[in-house]
């Protein structure tokens, strides 16, 4: 009876079982490697923050997880993904870096490492993107103009 | 080596250690094994009130460990089993007044006369846990479905794995089969899931509990009593009996109960 009140006042329909199942999960998961989840973000951070040095990430799809098996088995996953060297792809991961830049600007750019890395993003650009190169050199006002059109 | 050393933990205090270690050390006295239980949470000794013995005490663990009493003479005999012995906590004392050693120690004396040596662990994961925890052969965990109560089961479970005793078993206690139902409570498949040890025993909520620990005669020994039944059947898996786990369900239907009788349930 109170189950078929609480769905009629559009409660959860989740149990609070399910819930606990979840939480414990996730408490546990970093009970067992002794890092807290908050230290575990930063972590993230500071990875993605040295690979965008060197290569193009769409930020968006970027999963970075810890996975275990059982107590004793886990296993950080990452994945990562890169843009490819493709004319059109370089040009979109541009955009990608240019709405990441922003973000991280809307953020307060509070995060050292986002702000470099969207400009370690956009540095690399020339060199990929042969056709666009005379566009595009020294040109992040440009694609700032690019992205703002698109949008 | 003669008899087995099973300790019961559990990490977090209140899920019903000292209720199970009383339960299954008359169940398996019931099923004709010799029992001693010692209850080592020195300072804070409750097995004695559980198991209605408290009147009794003459001698404690300390008094054994330190050479006031001979081991014999703190040995206190159930009423009702010539085969069940409790070695009480010592009450004005605390844990550091007994080490693993002599736990070690103890309990390879007690091998010897007993089939089982039950140790009712302290809550924590201190010197007392380390004491119950260091003669183990066995170690059972007992657990609410309950977030708080397993989070710190998986706490001790990871610390017996390292001490070499893992893995445990698990005895999932106070579940409340109506609110499984309800999707309001972590089920046994779902503490199964995250502890992922093997289930030895799921213990119903019956309020038979608290009214056998209210006057001392531990609940199995209440044939009304589905925890009593519970209890019952962790001693026989205990010994190595193969029991299907009982059904909780509030009302079962004629039928499950004519299968639990044909079980001898």
């Amino acid at each position: 009876m109170s189950n078929l009140l609480s769905r009629l006042l559009g409660r959860t329909r989740k149990g609070s079982g399910a819930t606990a199942k979840d939480r414990l999960r996730f408490v546990l998961q970093h009970d067992r490697i002794n890092l807290p989840p908050e230290r575990m973000e930063e972590m993230k951070r500071e990875i993605l923050a040295v690979i965008v040095k060197y290569l193009v990430v769409d930020q968006d799809r970027v999963e970075i997880d810890l996975e275990q098996r059982d107590r004793t088995h886990s296993k950080l996953t990452a994945e990562i993904p890169v843009a490819i060297h493709t004319p059109t792809a370089a040009k979109k991961a541009v955009e990608n870096t240019v709405a990441a830049a922003d973000s991280a600007g809307a953020n307060g750019a509070n995060n050292g490492a986002d702000a470099d890395s969207a400009e370690a993003e956009a540095d690399s650009k020339p060199d990929e993107a042969e056709p666009a190169k005379d566009e595009k050199t020294d040109a992040r006002g440009d694609d700032q103009e690019e992205a703002d059109q698109k949008s | 080596m003669g008899g087995k050393v099973v300790t019961i933990s559990s990490g977090k205090g209140g899920v019903g250690k000292t209720t199970a270690t009383a339960n299954l050390g008359i169940s398996l006295a019931s099923l004709g094994k010799k029992v001693v239980v010692i209850d080592a949470d020195i300072g804070l000794r409750n097995l004695d009130v559980i198991m209605g013995l408290e009147n009794r005490i003459v001698y404690d663990l300390v008094d054994i460990v330190e050479g006031r009493s001979k081991l014999r003479q703190a040995m206190i005999k159930h009423k009702k089993f010539d085969d069940l012995f409790l070695i009480p906590a010592a009450q004005t004392r605390d844990k550091m007044a007994v080490s693993p050693e002599d736990m070690v120690k103890l309990t390879d004396e007690l091998r010897e006369d007993f089939d089982y040596v039950l140790i009712d662990s302290p809550a924590g994961i201190e010197r007392g846990f380390r004491n119950a925890l260091e003669p183990a052969d066995e170690v059972l965990i007992v657990t609410n479905p309950e977030v708080s109560a397993v989070r710190d089961a998986d706490r001790i479970i990871g610390l017996i794995e390292a001490a070499d005793k893992g893995p445990g078993k698990l005895i999932i206690n106070r579940l409340k089969s109506d609110m499984v139902k309800k999707g309001e409570m972590l089920s046994s498949e779902d503490v199964f899931d995250i502890l992922g040890l093997a289930i030895i025993g799921i213990i119903p909520e019956d309020e038979l509990v608290l009214s056998a620990s209210n006057s001392g005669v531990p609940v199995t020994l209440n044939m009304q009593s589905k925890a009593g039944m519970a209890f019952n059947n962790v001693a026989r898996r205990v010994i190595g009996e193969d029991v299907p786990f009982m059904n909780l369900d509030e009302n079962p239907g004629i039928f499950q109960r004519l299968v639990g009788l044909l079980n001898g349930r």
